[in-house]
């Protein structure tokens, strides 16, 4: 496997204040790699390191096969970079935008036009090509934001939280398109505070948490590591309810609401013989609903509040 | 490429971009112009006979219009201090920092953008001289001197205003800053030969940059006397053009935390 990303050891403090606290990432050529954690946990701090904007206190990072401290313009080469602020300059129109960045890459004029129409096209901006980002919608930006990006052909992507503010359509049109530049073979490194975005996209994600990672995995793995899994009963009236809560001892109840959890993996062989239980000791259930842990239950469990600047 | 080409390259591109930017926004790139052309209306039109230097023959405007000049180039900076106070803040510099180009291009390409528009507006007031009744007696080698000392002046003030620009936190700071360039050369000879003022307001308008910078305009231009003008002016321009460039630098490359 080679890596696209391999750091250890990241620091950075401003004053007496830990942003990030030694933290190791490994990221494969080819993957999605997602960074998650609550605002202010040091996402952006950490893009901005391995993206050369910030120097590190301490801890190494080679990013595409260039060290950050030795060869920064071998990476700045490598990587492209869409913030989490809108990077597009206001003062020209989509298409001038995407013209001046091919001119910094160092194209040349016919290929800076083909590779202008290209991403114009490709992005959905062939009627905006000619506005500014004034008259933009937010997931306009966005996209003209990752098009910018694009034009170098980089290697690696970093995304600082691609799609904070954006409606539920234009969060997908971008998910589509991040998915899609996997397929071409670039990393892509991640970082968002939405659970679901993470868990859509990313091949590994790493959970941050006061300048640390306090987690990392697959998806699944990171869901296995909390129990949490359960199926709830629902029942008609107090009697059952406590009939059944003395039937599975080690199962939570809530009088009000008339509910019992019983811890439960959520597979049919578990679920089937809570079914058989029931009926055997005849207790009418009004309502059933299987209850897995999703990333919502691991970040609550792992990102705690004192964590959180 | 070697590095040298890619960095003329990429400020080539810095400007062309500032360029569009001056397309795109003419209110703020003839701004430059609105406050030399008002004090040049209101002291030949309104103060004007009263200051009239009668006795000698030669009409005020004489006196004034090269003081004006200087001073176009001294209102430019504010639009310069605004303009990359605002670009700092937008994404697009983070962007530009995360690429691989010639990081010095960015204010490059600013400076002279700025230096080609302070050179029309200085060229607009001119015409608004000649218009109200200036008569240089100018060579066509002394107008070509007098272009060296306006631009020297401008390379100058410009790389202040660029620091101003970096070191202010907001627009509106930015350009407060710039008052200082704009202002100055109120107290120097521009309007009034500084023989005529007291104490130590007369000391400073006779030791500030901008009354050596006038008084050679002025010699160039209408035959007075330059004397060591002209040395002091191009000495106080590399001077402040040095002091602002390592200054911007140094506010430039400093890291942001955001």
């Amino acid at each position: 496997m080679k890596l696209a990303i391999n750091a250890a050891g990241l620091r950075k403090s401003y004053g007496d204040k830990v942003v990030l606290d030694g933290i190791d990432l490994r990221v494969a050529e080819g993957t999605i790699f997602s960074l998650l954690g609550p605002n202010g946990a040091g996402k952006t701090t950490t893009v901005q390191i391995l993206s050369t904007l910030l120097t590190a206190d301490g801890g190494q990072a080679v990013v595409a096969g260039h060290d950050l401290s030795v060869n920064p313009s071998g990476v700045r080469g490598s990587i492209g970079v869409t913030g989490q602020f809108s990077a597009v300059d206001t003062m020209l129109t989509g298409e001038e935008n995407l013209l001046l960045m091919c001119d910094l890459h160092h194209l040349s004029k016919a290929e800076g036009r083909r590779r202008t129409a290209e991403l114009l096209e490709q992005f959905d901006l062939v009627e905006a090509a000619r506005k500014t980002p004034m008259q933009y919608s937010g997931g306009m930006r966005r996209r003209l934001d990752l098009a910018m990006t694009l034009t170098g052909a980089p290697r690696i992507i970093f995304l600082d939280e691609p799609t904070t503010g954006l409606d539920p359509r234009s969060r997908r049109t971008m998910w589509d398109i991040i998915r899609q530049l996997v397929k071409d073979g670039v990393t892509i490194f991640l970082t968002t505070q939405y659970l679901e975005e993470a868990d859509q996209l990313a091949d590994r994600i790493a959970v941050l948490n006061g300048g640390k990672l306090v987690a990392e995995g697959t998806a699944d793995q990171l869901k296995r590591m909390i129990p949490g899994g359960h199926i709830r009963l629902q029942f008609t009236g107090v009697p059952q309810l406590d009939y059944a809560a003395h039937l599975f001892g080690n199962a939570s109840r809530d009088d009000d609401t008339l509910t019992l959890d019983v811890p439960s993996d959520g597979g049919v062989h578990s679920l089937r013989s809570l079914l058989d239980h029931l009926d055997h000791n005849r207790i009418d259930v009004a309502s059933l609903s299987v209850h897995l842990p999703d990333l919502d239950d691991v970040f609550f469990a792992l990102t705690t509040k004192d964590g959180v600047r | 490429m070697s590095s040298i080409a890619l960095a003329v390259r990429d400020s080539a591109t810095m400007l062309r971009r500032d360029f569009t930017h001056s397309r795109r926004n003419l209110m703020m790139t003839l701004s430059g112009i609105a406050v030399p052309v008002f004090m040049m209306l209101l002291f030949v039109g309104v103060f004007g006979g009263a200051f009239g230097t009668s006795g000698s023959g030669s009409e005020y405007i004489d006196y004034l219009a090269p003081g004006i000049i200087i001073m176009a180039a001294g209102a430019g900076s504010a639009a310069t201090a605004i303009k990359i106070c605002q670009d700092m803040a937008e994404g697009i510099i983070s962007r530009f920092r995360t690429m691989d180009i010639a990081r010095s291009s960015i204010l490059i390409g600013q400076v002279i953008g700025s230096v080609v528009r302070t050179v029309v507006s200085g060229a607009l007031v001119i015409g608004v001289a000649l218009l109200l009744g200036f008569s240089p007696r100018a060579s066509f080698g002394d107008w070509l001197a007098v272009l060296g000392v306006y631009v020297l002046l401008t390379f100058a003030v410009t790389w202040l205003a660029v620091g101003f620009g970096l070191k202010a936190a907001t627009v509106a700071g930015a350009n407060s800053l710039s008052l200082i360039l704009q202002f100055l050369p109120f107290i120097s000879s521009a309007f009034v030969p500084t023989g005529s003022m007291s104490g130590p307001v007369r000391w400073f308008a006779e030791n500030q940059p901008y009354t050596p910078v006038i008084e050679t305009v002025r010699g160039l231009l209408m035959g007075t006397p330059i004397g060591n003008s002209a040395a002091l002016a191009v000495g106080w321009c590399v001077l402040l053009s040095i002091v602002g460039y390592l200054w911007s630098r140094k506010l430039y490359n400093r890291p942001r935390a955001s």
